[in-house]
């Protein structure tokens, strides 16, 4: 008996030997999916996703409010027509086998040749399916972001067509230079998850929208002030719980290096708002909600492309570093430049999107990523110069297009409101809706009822 | 009779209300209002941009009463809504022409 038993153990043995032999080589032919990394993704799809609400309720309660549900709208909106887009064209010029470096082929077109297996270029564990629509919720956020820089005066028809020629012709090349085998990825520019493609790309471009449009009316003869900062408050509070999602999320794996996103990515949110508050506390001696979650936002801005190539302490020197500078660039730069970024998109994702890609070539380190490089700080000199190239190439790229676009949109549609629809308000003139109808005599149907 | 306009710091009106009921004077008209008065413009600052502020939320409280009981209200009106810091707020007195009451047709004092 004991040694049937043994002959059968040893038969039995040999076979999972050869089984554990001959599966990867299964799995290098076929790429098999890991359960964990796509229950992790889907999940920080999900949560990418809130963001972009969160950004409705973050800007709609910096606006005056006659106008917080146009641009309610106008993120609403993005979340429709980019995701659209991005099945039928989107995707492939982002992640499309590469043409000259520059943009994706139309291999991908209205996502034909994507399954339910992984891709053997991207996320090589997950299905392709949820890497297309993690990286669209991507997609989604930078196209909403920009609507701060132009909000409270732009024409809804215009702003759709905006979007659509937005997201076709700067997000969905500049995310194939970096991300889709592009010419900043070969390169070696390090973006982990969206600093140039991301912040730098809406920032700058809303910059453009803000200039090219003109200021709002009555900007010169008063300071215009938030109607509902508990809103933008709330804004912040989803935007930080879906921005783990965002950092986390782009080591496309639930690995080490998406724990460490998510942990530099709360660090550095944390230390913007404090640099923020203590900036403004010593500028004009109170330290404000506002400036809190705009501190942590700058943060969150400031860690996206180094989060996954820094340690937690550079995190903390990095939210230093980008409370005071955006502060600095909102509160003086802005006022002196005279442009009129409504919401900061600039100011805060431009500005914060640039010292974190640039940070990124100083703080980086291969001591805590061997797949990343070592910036400034630990010895290269080359990963910085590639960030600053990446920075520019993105500034210029960004800016040179979303002038053609609103040039072209412009023969086609004024984007702007008229004078009349502007001072009534974007929600009614647009929209035909009122947020707060309750305010309006004979409409308080809450108190018919307690009348005596 | 007469018209009593008082604006008072909004703070004051629960405790303005409590005393009012204690000389009987039920009726009146409270209104959430914005003025100014002595006070200095005080300087609020939304990511860095400075606003001034220069109108201030005060709550206006109308009575109407007969003539022989305007300075009873009033006294107790300062009594109540005085900290002698500025911004305690003013008090109007008009002359009242006729008062009707619209579910009996009562007029004059009859209606108050």
């Amino acid at each position: 008996m004991k040694v049937k038993t043994s002959i059968l153990m040893a038969v039995i043995l040999a076979a999972i030997m050869l089984l554990s032999v001959t599966m990867p080589v299964l799995a290098a032919d076929e790429l098999s999916v890991d359960t964990g990394d796509t229950a992790f993704i889907i999940i920080c799809s999900a949560m990418v996703l809130i963001m972009t609400p969160g950004l409705a309720f973050f800007y709609g309660g910096m606006v005056r409010k006659k106008n917080v549900l146009s641009i309610m709208m106008q993120c609403i909106a993005v979340m429709a027509l980019v995701s659209v887009q991005w099945v039928l064209l989107g995707y492939t010029l982002s992640f499309g086998p590469d043409v000259g470096g520059v943009i994706g082929n139309l291999h991908f077109l209205g996502l034909s040749g994507v399954s339910i297996l992984p891709s053997p270029d991207y996320a090589s564990t997950i299905p392709h399916y949820v890497f297309v629509a993690f990286q669209l919720m991507f997609a989604i956020i930078t196209a909403a972001l920009i609507s701060g820089a132009f909000a409270e005066r732009m024409r809804f028809s215009a702003f759709i067509l905006f979007v659509l020629a937005w997201t076709t012709l700067v997000y969905d090349p500049v995310a194939h230079w970096v991300w889709g085998g592009g010419w900043l990825g070969q390169l070696g520019a390090l973006d982990f998850a969206g600093g140039t493609v991301v912040h730098i790309s809406s920032g700058v471009s809303g910059l453009v929208v803000a200039i090219f449009i003109g200021k709002r009316l009555g900007k010169d003869r008063e300071t215009i002030v938030p109607h509902n900062l508990p809103f933008t408050v709330l804004g912040a509070a989803l935007l930080w719980f879906g921005w783990f999602g965002f950092n986390a999320g782009s080591s496309l794996a639930a690995d080490g290096i998406a724990g460490l996103a998510f942990l530099v990515t709360n660090t550095c949110a944390a230390a913007g708002a404090i640099s923020w508050v203590m900036a403004e506390w010593l500028h004009h001696g109170k330290p404000t909600v506002f400036g809190a979650v705009s501190g942590a936002v700058a943060g969150l801005v400031a860690i996206t492309p180094a989060a996954g190539f820094v340690s937690p302490l550079s995190a903390v020197v990095m939210g230093i570093i980008v409370g005071p500078i955006c502060y600095l660039f909102v509160s003086r730069v802005k006022e002196r430049l005279g442009y009129d970024d409504s919401l900061d998109a600039f100011g805060i994702h431009g500005v914060g999107g640039t010292v974190g890609a640039l940070a990124t070539g100083i703080f980086a380190s291969t001591a805590v990523n061997p797949a990343g490089a070592d910036g400034l700080l630990f010895g290269g000199l080359h990963l910085f110069v590639v960030q600053l190239v990446a920075v520019a190439g993105t500034y210029v790229y960004a800016a040179l297009a979303t002038l053609l676009i609103l040039k072209v949109i412009s023969l086609i549609v004024p984007l702007r409101v008229s004078n009349e629809e502007e001072e009534v308000g974007l929600d009614t003139s647009l929209h035909g809706e009122d947020a707060y109808g309750y305010d309006d005599i004979g409409a308080n149907d809450r108190l018919v009822g307690i009348q005596s | 009779m007469k018209k009593i306009e008082a604006v008072i710091r909004p703070t004051k009106l629960e405790e303005l209300k409590t005393a009012l009921n204690e000389l009987e004077v039920r009726g009146m008209t409270v209104y959430n209002v914005m003025g100014r008065g002595l006070q200095k413009d005080v300087k609020q600052y939304y990511r860095g941009q400075e606003v001034s502020v220069d109108l201030f939320p005060k709550v206006k409280i109308e009575i109407v009463c007969p003539d022989d009981a305007v300075e009873r209200i009033v006294q107790r009106i300062q009594e109540v809504c005085r900290t002698g810091n500025i911004g305690d707020g003013k008090i109007f007195i008009y002359p009242v022409e006729n008062i009707i009451r619209i579910r009996t047709q009562e007029r004059g004092e009859k209606a108050l």
